[in-house]
Parts: C-alpha cells; structure tokens; sequence
C-alpha cells in the first residue's frame, strides 16, 4: 500500500501532526501492521519535499514532532490521479497454493488433502475476522470483509481445482482401464 | 461434554446411487458446526438423516441417547415440531399466511392459543428486525425479509438444534451476511446447536468448526497449528 498517497488522503481532512497522522493510519488501515514512527516522518519528509505538504504551523510542546502538516494543492491533485489510478489486477496464480496443488498432483499425492488443511486454516483466520467484523465499526468491518472475499477466492479456487483433479483421474482411469 | 446429536457410520442410497457411505457428525449443545463439500457430496443427505426426515439403510442417529429408528414415525415428527428447527434455501414459508401467522405456525401446531403464540412470534419478528413485515404475506417481502421470517420461525419453539440448508442461498452478501449474523447470535443466545450445511467459506466463518463431506464420507480436519 502506498504509505504516501494514504497519508495525503487523511490530510485532506484538515492539518495534523506526525503523531495524529500515525494514529489515524493505525486505526483505519494498520490492523496487522501498524507504521513506525520513523516511516511517518521519512515519508512526511520526502512529501514536503515534494511540495504536496507544507508545514502548518507549530503546536506548543517539545520536540519537532508537534510541527503540523498540511495537504498543498499539488498534494490533492496527487491523492486524486492515485485514486484514479486502477491498481493492477495481481495474477495469484504464482503463489504457493498453487504450486502446492500441482506439485501434489505431480507427486500422486490428494489434491483433496491440501485443499482439506488448506480449508481449515483459512476458516480459522476467516472465523477471527467475521468475530472482529461483528465487534468493529465500518473502518473494521470493510478491512475484514476484504480480507474475507480474498480468502474465499483461494478457496473458491482450491476447490474448484480439486473437483477438476477427481474428474481428470476419473477420465484417466477410464482411458486405461 | 457429550454429544446432542451423533450420527454414525451412515449409509443412504437413492437407487444404485450411494449419497451416504460411511458418513458421521457429532453435534454438542451450544455450538455451530459448518457441513461443507461440494454440490453432491452428500451433505444434505447427511443432514435430512441427522433431523429424522430421511432414515439411513445403515448406522445410527443418536438424539439425546435416544435412537431416532427407535422411534414411531409419528413420534419422530414430534420430535422434529418440538426439539428440531428448520431454515431451508427457499420456499418453506406458507404463502397464503402472513409472516406473523408463519411463525406463529409451529407454536399452534404444538397446541398454543392463538394469542400466545402470536405474541411469541411477534417477539421473534422483533429480534429478527422484520416486524415491519408482520401482515405481509411471504410473497410481498424481500428475500433477505423473507429468510428472517424463516428463521424466526425455526426458533420460536425453542428448539435444541437448528437444521439450515444453505440457509443464505438465495440472498446476496449483505442479506447473507445479516441473516446468518442474527441465526448465530439467537441460536448462541438460547443454547441450540446449529447443523449448518453450506459451500460458501464466508458463511462456514460463522461457524465453531467444520466437518467436510466428500463422496459420502465425512471428515473433520483438525487445523495445523
């Protein structure tokens, strides 16, 4: 994800320093991986740089960090053209799931068993974030639901290609019986 | 603790065709456990089986320790009206009553007055946020109105175990979703198992676990830690 863009976007909100900024990041979007204060800054930094935020001022304590930014215009035109910006649909089919199922085929092995243990694991992440959807507000819930339509689709996908393997074996038995 | 419902090394054909061939599931008070495998597994088979609809030509439901081919047929229908409920994909509601009538349908089958069981329906409509559609008739609601209708009606008895086939079938993510959020969440509530046969992985995630049907054997994959 781009770290920059996301930044630029919660400061279309209005002004706000490193750590607001780093907080409502964490909130809506870092779940699993919230950011580290030194990525805020670098990225703060390198926007400032180029000219899509500006410093907005100082609040009164300690310390560089009470500096506040702001999105200039250049910055909203940038939030704008990423927004419009497809991202690129990712092939999966290099993952490892893949190369599991074709290797088990490949060996003899049951494509049906690795998509079995495939299946459980996958429920048991998809259990925590249909429990996590269910207790969190719409920020929460979006971030789940997309992380649970990407699982089905693996599994969508293991299951269809265990059904095609059982019908293929079943072809090749015929063949040879 | 021990189990509700045990079904064991079931067998059912329909002519040459085995749908059963070896199948079990053991079903605890209290929990939700996802049926999953694909179309023609014979995870509905298993289910008709588990609620005394279909009797296996081998094996043995166990309900409560007590063998569900022990029982008289008609003992065995009111065992399903008391102790079991039902969510199908579609077309169980009667058209020709309002949706406060259908739910209120099981409880005057059982014998309760009129006004007892409507007002029981009524509050079943309410926690499943339709009672909007009370007066309605099943066929001027909305499909994901009409599931809720459904099962409201499978749990106005109080029933120990719900039996739901595909239960979101027919409606679309958010409909689903909803439906399956308010099933769980009355089921957990009142401390009834939930017998729920699906092939969609986001609706097994509102499962305790899940057993998978293949070929007409059962199985229950232990998660690899």
């Amino acid at each position: 994800m781009s770290i920059g863009h996301t930044l630029l976007g919660l400061l279309e909100k209005g002004p706000r320093h490193g750590y607001d900024l780093k907080k409502a990041y964490d909130e809506r979007f870092g779940q699993d991986r919230p950011l580290h204060y030194g990525q805020v800054y670098t990225t703060l930094s390198r926007l400032l740089r180029n000219g899509l935020v500006e410093e907005a001022g100082v609040e009164a304590g300690e310390g560089p960090e009470r500096k506040r930014y702001a999105i200039t215009d250049a910055g909203v035109t940038d939030v704008e053209s990423w927004l419009g910006t497809p991202e690129k649909p990712e092939p999966y089919l290099q993952n490892t799931l893949y190369a599991k199922v074709v290797l088990a085929l490949l060996s003899g092995r049951s494509a049906d068993e690795v998509l079995d243990v495939q299946r459980s694991a996958h429920l048991r992440t998809m259990r925590e974030l249909t429990r996590r959807k269910a207790a969190g507000d719409l920020a929460d819930q979006l971030i789940c639901d997309h992380a649970l339509f990407h699982l089905e689709a693996d599994l969508r996908w293991l299951e269809l290609t265990a059904a095609r393997l059982g019908q293929l074996s079943a072809q090749l038995s015929a063949v040879t019986r | 603790m021990s189990a509700l419902l045990e079904a064991t090394d079931l067998r059912k054909s329909f002519g040459p065709t085995p749908a059963l061939d070896g199948a079990g599931l053991s079903v605890r008070a209290g929990e939700v456990v996802a049926v999953m495998g694909p179309s023609g597994s014979g995870k509905s088979t298993l289910l008709h089986c588990m609620a005394g609809i279909l009797t296996p030509d081998s094996g043995v439901v166990r309900y409560r320790d007590v063998e569900l081919s022990s029982l008289a047929d008609g003992e065995r229908s009111e065992l399903r009206r008391t102790d079991f409920g039902f969510v199908f994909q579609f077309g169980q509601l009667v058209p020709e009553l309002s949706c406060l009538e259908n739910v209120a349908l099981p409880l005057r089958l059982g014998g309760t007055k009129r006004r007892e069981a409507e007002a029981r329906a009524k509050d079943w409509l309410d926690r499943l946020e339709v009672s909007d559609v009370a007066d309605k008739r099943p066929g001027e609601t909305s499909g994901g109105q009409g599931q809720r209708v459904a099962v409201a009606r499978a749990l106005v008895t109080g029933p120990r175990v719900v039996f739901a086939d595909e239960p979101t079938g027919a409606l679309d993510s958010l409909n689903g979703e909803r439906v399956m959020q308010l099933l769980t969440t009355a089921a957990r509530e009142t401390n009834a198992a939930v017998v729920l046969v699906t092939h969609e992985a986001r609706v097994a995630a509102y499962s305790d676990r899940e057993v998978v049907v293949r070929d007409g054997r059962s199985r229950e994959v232990e998660p690899v830690r």
